[in-house]
């Protein structure tokens, strides 16, 4: 997602200027992505350059709100209409970072997955900490999206566990002829020590 | 502290055939103390709890509830402490048809001896802890799987019960549902007594203080919250 999204998903309630804005992008996201208020002014300027927003005149306070575009409402409908890509995410760094200790000498596998898992634990038991200090029905976007994460890193766990599962299992492939014979302190051994 | 395992071995059976469901674990949760276990099938969690609980002792090294050692109580001693002191929820809510659930909750009171109406008062109280107020007079059939689990958690929390033992309490529930019973088991921690929560799914232990990983009898890493879980919502950009 981005904030130009996130700007006009927020003026389809209806006009606001840029303090408006970055009141009501927080409140909305319960404060899990905080914004300055410079990136405000600078992505509204770009989308009254795509002409998905126009300017008001400037209020007795000097300041001056910004409403949608045909453009702008159509644009965020078809947001809201159209699921996330997986392959927007960004790359997952454990996965690889375990796939890589499976195949480096001298790493300790299983290691790699229990450090993990404790810190992954952690952020899990804090996440719900959060959660369990806020149980007002208005509270309700900032729980859904604690939740996102609560539910995200439940998932990391379980995959640490099916990793580690994984790993007791593991018998590693003899080594093929042509590759040049192991050494003392290959991977797959450390895999299931 | 409310309940301490020191060094604490269990083996089934012996010789070759021997199962070491736990092999030196020591753990010592204290009033207010949430402590989940952890781990794979076979790692010893119910075991553990079990010897928490008195239901089953240990091989090599010793469980101690408020300060009394369970191996030197006899049988009729350590039935009471469990009945007084120790409440627990396990998966099979192991609720009895035949009596409402008032009479459910007031049961283990009863059992110790207590006058019938102050049981029933007690369990009055409980109910309406676990937000079932209204429902004392009814069976267990009459209720839906969550006020089940509540009643059960009620029976658990009846009376000045300090050391609560949890095996799956979440069971098959909906997880809107189960996080109202974590909520619950939360809440009496925090009112004072000490708790122990055995679970697979990360989700739920993270309710508590600090989770034990068992793997193969043995306590292989533990976890607590940092102070402030706030830096998780990042700075602002």
């Amino acid at each position: 997602m981005s904030i130009r999204h996130g700007l006009l998903a927020l003026l389809e309630r209806g006009p606001m200027y840029g303090y408006q804005l970055r009141a009501a992008f927080e409140e909305s996201t319960g404060a899990t992505w905080p914004l300055n208020i410079g990136q405000v002014y600078t992505t509204l300027s770009r989308l009254e350059r795509d002409g998905l927003v126009r300017p008001l005149p400037e209020n007795d306070g000097g300041q001056r709100p910004y409403e949608l575009t045909d453009l702008g409402h159509a644009e965020i409908a078809v947001w809201f209409a159209t699921p996330i890509s997986r392959t927007d995410r960004p790359r997952d760094e454990l996965a690889i970072k375990l796939a890589l200790a499976l195949t480096t000498p001298g790493v300790d596998v299983r290691a790699v997955v229990q450090t993990q898992r404790t810190a992954t634990m952690r952020t899990l038991q804090e996440l719900t900490r959060l959660k369990s200090r806020s149980d007002k029905p208005a509270d309700l976007s900032w729980r859904l999206i604690l939740d996102a994460m609560v539910f995200q890193a439940e998932a990391e766990v379980r995959w640490l566990d099916h990793c580690e599962a994984s790993l007791v299992r593991h018998r590693p492939d003899p080594a093929p002829a042509s590759a040049p014979a192991p050494t003392h302190e290959d991977a797959p051994t450390e895999a299931h020590r | 502290m409310i309940l301490e395992l020191r060094g604490v071995h269990r083996t089934h059976g012996t010789g070759e055939t021997a199962v070491h469901a736990l092999r030196g674990v020591d753990l010592a949760v204290a009033a207010g103390e949430l402590v989940a276990v952890m781990g794979p099938s076979g790692s010893g969690k119910s075991t553990l709890l079990n010897l928490a609980g008195g239901l089953d002792s240990p091989t090599r090294g010793e469980v101690v509830v408020e300060g009394e050692t369970l191996g030197r109580l006899n049988r009729r001693e350590l039935a009471r402490l469990r009945r007084r002191h120790v409440g627990y929820v396990f998966q099979d809510l192991n609720l009895l048809a035949s009596l409402t659930a008032a009479e459910n909750v007031a049961l283990p009171l009863e059992l110790d001896g207590m006058a019938v109406r102050k049981a029933r008062r007690l369990a009055a109280a409980a109910l309406d802890e676990v937000g079932l107020g209204d429902l004392g007079p009814r069976f267990p059939d009459e209720m839906s799987g969550g006020q089940q689990q509540r009643v059960a958690i009620a029976r658990a929390l009846v009376g000045d019960r300090r050391l609560v033992l949890a095996d799956e309490p979440t069971g098959a529930l909906d997880s809107q549902t189960g996080e109202a019973v974590l909520r619950l088991l939360r809440a009496r921690v925090d009112a004072g007594a000490a708790g122990v929560l055995v679970t697979h799914e990360a989700r739920h232990a993270a309710w508590a203080d600090r989770v034990v990983f068992l793997r193969d009898g043995v306590v292989v890493d533990s976890s607590g919250p940092l102070d402030e879980p706030e830096h998780l919502l990042g700075a602002p950009a």
